[in-house]
């Protein structure tokens, strides 16, 4: 049926937009997932504002859903949309700065009547003053072609308006030669208990893939060939999704059950959500009463011996603040997870940053050390998520986990592991006393260490002989009775900082992705800028720079070698979503002029931003 | 059914090796006896039983019992200890804290596992001031207390804490104090066979920063027409000779009457198993301090589901229905092949 010109295309972004209300980052998802059947490589951000729903038309209210689809692999969900689906002005005009001339627009132009223009803060019309002459614009009836074809399924206007988000999805469908079946069965997966909404989904859906066979509007198709994948079984994984699955495996790997104690947060939420529904891997969720709950709950539960987890997001991980205090003094397995979102205070609820770092680092009284781990990528937060829970139990401590919104929210392919390669997790549970007193009598000792990673014996109430009790104030180094010796104070706290070093011991040592062996630049980060960092050395080296990339998993403690390979190198750069805050770090402990290279806007860095702060770089060497 | 042998115990098992540092004549020692001396009789083992507690001078209680026991940070007791006992059924968990961890920094933890009936023994000690910071008002503070903090006299109006937990929908509310120590026994013990959150208040006295709070209604001499004796199914009579009486007005409130001028017919007979909390909530409003006749005793003590029970026939459920499968679930919203 298809007549006209299919063109090849090695990668295309794709930005859809549109009121909070109109289902974008459905139709985003619905995309990614028939681009992720066709075998591309792939990258989201959904971009969404904190308002569910914001007033109507309005910018404030605008939400949108970008995508990057390829034949080979990508970092990033792309710097520039190359084209644009706008459900309505606000839409078009809210992401305006990001379009590129000669990109494509495809506008709902329905939408585009007084009023709506007015409230997007447009004076006049762009789709005929002239504002958009230099783009190539696509003026489609959405609304009106979609309530005239739900119309025979007797379906109201006002019901088929609703639709409209289907039309879009089906015309870009078309548009780039999508698959339609695995669409066609979510609708009916999805709505099957509503026909009236089935049949209306399905028929816009249907309409916008016709709209673009028969309109006259539309001169070729293209064509994003499935990418070069290692054999393997592929999922489309969210970050949020990908570290719900490592807590569980974490789970499996331990024989522990899991305890998620947590308020709902956003960006972190759905965490909760998806442990909630996974009961049958002995996964325990309790929705607490306040962030603290969460938290305290989860220390009870680890007391028990479970693997006790509290998910949050930066506000939340304040309010944790007293509660991981008593963790560290406790030295109990717990793993806090933080989805980090823009601030201070309720900042930028939906918008991604990575200022928790120093908060995670430093956030609580007393010399308190705990280790953190970050993740890179939305797939990488699965092993995050089991590296985090592997230090926690061997090392009973809590551990907090870094993520962020664009993480958590942002999908990708993951080749899925085999799950029986994964390196189980031993608890090593307490199962006798293990101090004789001078009378003989053997005693259990909460405190006594191991002698190589300092960790104190674990055991949960239940066996006899070794009741003991453990609490917030000083213990006596051993015994872990209360001890208000100044002496022993200064000796635990030494103790608790070495066993958090010590950590680096039983870590990989970092890694230099270094082309040429002779680059003079290196570029270093820490979690999700990690896309962003390599796209932009990727960009430098396609033009016969030279430039080391290096990127961190364990953010305290630091890998044994990194003062050695920071060292090595005449120059170094730490992007960053916040305003430095590890490169701060790296200059305290190495002495190294570290330069950071920030951005707190809410987005992930563009690859062309990374490239020319390396480009500055490289000139100043 | 199978027997399991519960060793023979006495308070010294369960006391711990560690010194006892309450000031002389606190009443939590008297507090402390009781609950060592109870525990050989309640049928339960040591290394079962978790006390868990927050900050003040009534947290520090886990120390001294030979059990598990955590001595937390202040406020969050009830929240560690729900995390602890929905995960371990299988546990005695109790919970010691004071007016101030209780109700002030810790009360949404507090009403919160009220409400849920986790499986919890909580004892609140009342003293009606902060003792570990020394003298400073409490929750529960009379309004016009002169303290270190209030120079001028608190402004504050109290809280009841039998009324707040009533309201809270708590299924099984007591009160004690540290004078009688069968009575707090008998009341302890209520609370343990308790299932779901048990919440007892037990009048304290802090002999060094608000002597003598309760002596009007708890000294030996003025117990008898002070104290209102609750128990279960018999007329709500107090006072020598049981003279006076709990009655209930024709527009549901109470008031305390002469026996003798009503008669036995119309005094209230105290039902603690009643669905509706409200008559138990009215019991609590006889007294609004330990000025006037207060009653002690079980309040209120019916049956709810228990949290972590459900919580744990939601998990059995969920694994009786489907085997955990972590390469399944990785599948579980569709997946691609590779070849």
């Amino acid at each position: 049926m298809t007549s006209k010109h299919v063109e090849q295309l090695d990668r295309v972004v794709i930005r859809f937009a549109g009121d909070s209300g109109d289902g974008m980052q459905l139709t985003g998802d619905r995309f990614t997932a028939e681009s992720a059947t066709l075998g591309n490589d792939l990258a989201t951000f959904p971009d969404y504002p904190a308002e569910i729903r914001a007033p109507a038309g309005t910018i404030a209210g605008v939400s949108a859903f970008q995508v990057a689809i390829s034949d080979h692999e990508i970092s990033t969900p792309g710097d520039t949309p190359n084209v644009l689906v706008a459900m309505n002005p606000a839409g078009l005009k809210a992401n305006m700065a990001v379009m590129e001339r000669g990109s494509t627009l495809i506008v709902n132009v329905d939408a585009f009547d007084d009023r709506a223009l007015a409230k997007a803060g447009y004076a006049s019309n762009p789709l005929t003053d002239g504002a958009l002459n230099h783009f190539t614009v696509y003026e489609v009836p959405m609304t009106s072609i979609t309530q005239e074809a739900c119309k025979e399924a007797g379906v109201k206007p006002r019901d088929a308006e609703r639709s409209k988000n289907f039309f879009a999805l089906g015309l870009v469908s078309w548009l780039y030669t999508r698959p339609t079946e695995s669409t066609l069965a979510w609708i009916h997966a999805k709505f099957g208990g509503k026909p009236q909404v089935e049949d209306a989904n399905t028929r816009a859906f249907r309409a916008g893939y016709d709209f673009g066979e028969t309109a006259e509007l539309f001169d070729a198709r293209y064509e994003v060939r499935p990418s070069t994948f290692e054999a393997g079984d592929y999922v489309n994984v969210s970050g949020n999704t990908a570290l719900s699955w490592g807590l569980i495996a974490a789970g499996q790997l331990s024989g522990l059950e899991i305890f998620l104690g947590s308020y709902p947060i956003t960006p972190a939420s759905d965490i909760l959500h998806e442990l909630s529904k996974r009961k049958e891997f002995g996964v325990r969720t309790f929705q607490a009463e306040d962030e603290i709950a969460g938290i305290g709950t989860a220390i009870g539960a680890a007391y028990g011996g479970s693997l006790g987890v509290t998910t949050t997001s930066g506000p939340g991980l304040a309010l944790k603040g007293e509660a991981l205090g008593l963790a560290v003094s406790l030295e109990l397995p717990l793993v806090v997870v933080d989805i980090q979102r823009g601030g201070p205070s309720t900042g930028l609820p939906t918008k991604t940053e990575q200022a928790d770092l120093l908060q995670a680092m430093y956030g609580r009284h007393g010399e308190a050390p705990l280790p953190i781990v970050a993740a890179q990528s939305p797939s990488d937060c699965f092993d995050a998520a089991i590296e985090a829970s592997r230090i926690a139990i061997k090392y009973r401590t809590p551990v907090i986990l870094l993520s962020d919104g664009y993480l958590g929210n942002g999908t990708e392919p993951w080749r899925l592991p085999d799950i029986s390669t994964l390196a189980p997790i031993e608890p090593n549970f307490a199962t006798e006393p293990n101090h004789t007193k001078d009378d003989g009598t053997q005693v259990f000792w909460p405190y006594l260490r191991d002698e190589e990673t300092l960790a104190r014996p674990w055991a949960p109430p239940g066996l006899a002989g070794l009741e003991h009790r453990i609490g917030g104030l000083e213990k006596a180094d051993g015994s872990g009775n209360v001890s208000y010796d100044l002496a022993n104070h200064e000796k635990m706290v030494h103790l608790r900082a070495a066993k958090i070093a010590g950590i680096a011991k039983d870590i990989a040592p970092l890694e230099v992705d270094d082309e040429t062996g002779d680059a003079e630049l290196l570029v270093i980060g820490w979690g999700s800028t990690y896309g962003s960092i390599a796209a932009g050395v990727q960009r430098t080296r396609a033009r016969g720079g030279k430039v080391a990339q290096a990127h961190l998993r364990h953010v305290n403690p630091f890998p044994a070698n990194l003062g050695e390979v920071l060292h090595r190198y005449k120059a170094v750069l730490v992007p960053e979503m916040n305003m430095g805050q590890l490169s701060k770090m790296i200059r305290a402990e190495y002495l190294v002029d570290a330069k950071a290279f920030t951005k707190v806007q809410g987005s992930p860095f563009r690859a062309v931003e990374m490239e020319a702060a390396i480009a500055e770089m490289l000139g100043a060497l | 059914m199978t027997t399991v042998e519960i060793p023979l115990t006495t308070r010294k098992d369960w006391s711990s090796d560690q010194e006892v540092k309450w000031c002389p004549g606190c009443g939590d020692y008297s507090i402390l006896a009781a609950v060592q001396m109870l525990m050989p009789d309640l049928g339960v083992r040591r290394e079962n039983t978790v006390f868990v507690s927050g900050i003040g001078c009534a947290a520090r209680f886990p120390y001294y019992m030979n059990t598990y026991g955590m001595h937390s940070i202040h406020g969050r007791a009830a929240a560690i200890a729900t995390g602890l006992a929905t995960t371990r059924p299988d546990l005695d968990v109790w919970v010691v804290g004071g007016d101030g961890d209780s109700l002030s920094i810790g009360g949404n933890h507090l009403i919160h596992a009220l409400r849920r009936n986790v499986n919890l023994h909580i004892l609140m000690f009342n003293n009606q001031i902060y003792g570990l910071t020394k003298g400073q008002y409490s929750p529960t503070s009379e309004e016009g207390k002169i303290t270190k903090s209030t120079p001028f006299g608190s402004l504050d109006h109290p809280f009841n804490p039998v009324s707040l937990a009533i309201g809270a929908e708590a299924t099984f509310v007591a009160r004690t104090h540290d004078m009688d120590r069968a009575h707090m026994q008998e009341t302890f013990r209520r609370a343990h066979a308790h299932k779901g959150t048990s919440f007892v208040e037990v009048y304290q006295n802090c002999n060094v920063f608000n002597d003598a709070a309760f002596e009007g209604i708890t000294a030996k001499d003025n117990r008898a027409e002070m104290l209102i004796d609750l128990k279960h199914g018999e007329p709500i009579l107090f006072g020598v000779d049981g003279h006076r009486g709990v009655s209930q007005r024709a527009d549901g409130s109470l008031e305390i009457v002469e026996v003798a001028e009503v008669g036995l017919d119309a005094i209230l007979r105290h039902d603690e198993h009643r669905e509706d909390p409200a008559l138990a909530f009215a019991i609590s409003r006889l007294s609004s301090g330990p000025t006037m006749p207060t009653p002690v005793g079980v309040f209120r003590d019916v049956q709810r589901q228990e949290y972590g029970e459900a919580m744990t026939t939601q998990v059995e459920h969920a694994k009786a229905q489907k085997a955990p499968d972590l390469a399944k679930l990785l599948r579980s919203s569709g997946f691609w092949t590779v070849d």
